[in-house]
């Protein structure tokens, strides 16, 4: 592209280029920015003017609150074991549904191929699903959050395109040679080779357990199992919703509300940050796997 | 005589070929064998979480009665579809699943192809790559956490929203119990936590695009606005219509997840759709049977209209999902 002398109006069209995108991250990026910067804020001061172009005063109170309160607590460790153990379950699954998919000699690829593909685009729907599980008797314990979805047809595409198309073919004849089985195969060769995309996918995969509330929603009753986006829920929705609707406001209404206020732009923070901590640094590696994704959909 | 020779002949010949197609079949079943031990959990998962629900469609049929289970509930025939095309609330429930996937999609698949078009025409490398990786941060922002900011900026007594408002004279609203503002809401906020992650795909394709193309296009005298027409957009094209033909056939499935968040009582004439009815009815409600037939019904559509869909694109351009 460097052989492209740039008229001036081509000049001009990058200008107005990059400024177009400095104001589109602008937009993305405020509302993020918004959020810690109300965290730290003065919660009474926050309250009569909203607008933040910068922290308003400066208080850790509302952190010393999230961390005092044991719900957000508890289900903060949930969260972490269920995303552990699902997202471990995940890419086993994954690798061994994925690897006999990519190998040329395997009898019956197709069927196989045709029956996991199927279910991505017809399924019993959500009541089938819910009976299944309530019948299989994992409701209310961790099991129904990490099972059901313990593979996801799009990522084993994805992952057995990876193996076809990165994984060098003399390396593996030259380890059926040396007497190899495809177990081994998998885990001597084919594995070490697959760091990449097994990145990537404890990313899509951690990512979904860690933000998933809908089965916690729906399966978990204990409260001590309840994940941190149920609680989440309850403080950032719930009483929003409630406070919105209720016509009878009083003063100590706006107080209590102010201090809770505080409260969810600090718990905001807390649950979302790990993730945005971590995605950059693999962002080199997804934006890779989504390439193997896209030559062959 | 000939007809007996042609018997002879016959059968001889056919055992021995039907032996090695089964020696074959046998010896390629071997040489698998290993590959069946290692798929073999993945095929139980598909069999208990896909197939076995699958199974169960057929109590959208019967009255399904928890103590007897499925296979020994009584039939009913088509009487829970009979009775959801009778009902009031199908009418509106349908149309606001159509609606908001229509405008879903009429601004979620142009907005990241542009996005991703800005990005490719940036000069400098460095800035391209962290101003992707910033777009796509909202993508790994939880919809519980997605819609609790959204509630921040909408409050009518502290939003930042209506303190704009109010900053130029207006008087503050309720967006979230007008009816009339809930499908905006949905897909603007929507567009905000997918743009970036979904223009990424998009870039993908484009980094594929030969530069030299560019080069010719240069010398042969095309502005920029035509390279990226004549180049750029034929390059992606059949991602494009990958992901067209997807969300097209999807368009009778809205999401229950983030809807489920942002209705309210005042909302509902707009926000009821038939994932969150389905879930209403059927987990809140257990009316088992009658909401497995809302779902039945709901998928049986989609998945016709990805089969149309998809025909109508092999046909125009020969790009499709099979």
């Amino acid at each position: 592209m460097n052989a492209i002398r740039r008229t001036a109006s081509e000049k001009l069209f990058d200008y107005i280029n990059v400024f177009l995108v400095l104001v589109i991250l602008l937009v993305i990026l405020y509302p993020l920015l918004f959020v810690v910067f109300a965290s730290v804020s003065d919660p009474r001061l926050m309250f009569e003017h909203p607008l933040l172009l910068w922290p308003k005063g400066f208080n850790v109170e509302s952190y010393a609150k999230v961390f005092e309160n044991k719900d957000i607590w508890m289900s903060y460790k949930n969260t972490i074991l269920y995303t552990f153990v699902g997202t471990m379950i995940n890419i086993i699954m994954t690798t061994i549904g994925a690897y006999p998919l990519s190998r040329r000699h395997f009898y019956g690829k197709g069927i196989f191929t045709f029956l996991f593909t199927f279910t991505m685009f017809f399924s019993g729907g959500l009541i089938p699903s819910y009976l299944v599980n309530k019948q299989l008797g994992i409701v209310n314990t961790m099991w129904v959050l990490v099972l059901p979805g313990a593979v996801s047809v799009f990522n084993l595409i994805i992952m057995r395109t990876y193996f076809q198309t990165r994984i060098p073919v003399e390396l593996e004849e030259s380890a059926y040679v040396d007497g190899a089985n495809d177990f081994h195969l998998l885990y001597k060769v084919v594995l070490p080779l697959s760091t990449p995309i097994i990145a990537v996918m404890l990313l899509f995969y951690g990512v979904g357990h860690w933000n998933s509330y809908f089965e916690a929603m729906i399966y978990l009753s204990d409260r001590s199992l309840f994940t941190l986006q149920l609680i989440l829920r309850e403080i950032l929705v719930q009483n929003q919703m409630d406070s919105m609707l209720s016509v009878s406001v009083d003063e100590q209404y706006a107080e209590r509300m102010i201090v809770k206020e505080g409260l969810k732009y600090a718990v905001v923070v807390v649950s979302s940050l790990p993730l945005l901590i971590i995605y950059p640094m693999l962002s080199k590696f997804f934006e890779k796997g989504i390439l193997v994704g896209a030559i062959k959909g | 005589m000939p007809s007996t020779n042609v018997a002879a002949t016959a059968v001889p010949a056919n055992t021995p070929k039907r032996q090695t197609r089964f020696m074959d079949v046998k010896k390629k079943l071997k040489k698998s064998a290993v590959l069946y031990l290692i798929i073999a959990p993945v095929v139980v998962y598909f069999a208990i979480w896909a197939y076995w629900p699958m199974y169960g469609v057929q109590i959208a049929f019967k009255n399904f009665m928890p103590g007897v289970g499925i296979w020994g509930s009584p039939w009913a025939g088509f009487h829970h579809f009979e009775r959801l095309f009778n009902s009031y609330y199908f009418g509106p429930i349908v149309r606001n699943t159509i609606a908001i996937s229509l405008y879903s999609i009429l601004i979620g698949i142009p907005t990241p192809i542009i996005l991703a078009l800005m990005f490719n025409e940036l000069r400098s490398k460095r800035f391209k790559t962290i101003a992707q990786t910033i777009s796509y941060a909202p993508h790994f922002i939880s919809v519980v956490v997605a819609v609790g900011m959204l509630l921040f900026f909408l409050s009518p007594t502290n939003g930042v929203i209506n303190a704009l408002i109010e900053l130029f004279g207006g008087t503050p609203k309720s967006f979230l119990s007008q009816p009339g503002s809930f499908w905006s809401i949905f897909v603007w906020s929507g567009t905000w936590q997918g743009i970036g992650w979904a223009s990424l795909i998009y870039t993908a394709a484009m980094s594929g695009i030969s530069p030299d193309q560019y080069e010719a296009a240069y010398i042969d005298g095309a502005s920029k606005f035509r390279r990226i027409w004549h180049i750029t957009l034929p390059g992606i094209a059949p991602t494009i219509v990958i992901l067209s033909i997807l969300s097209v056939g999807g368009i009778m499935s809205v999401g229950h997840e983030k809807i489920l968040l942002l209705q309210n009582g005042l909302n509902l004439e707009t926000s009821e759709v038939i994932s969150t009815y389905v879930y209403k009815s059927g987990i809140q409600n257990a009316q088992y049977s009658f909401s497995a037939a809302i779902g039945l019904f709901n998928n049986v559509i989609n998945f016709a209209i990805l089969l149309l869909v998809n025909t109508v694109a092999r046909r125009i351009n020969e790009t499709s999902l099979w």
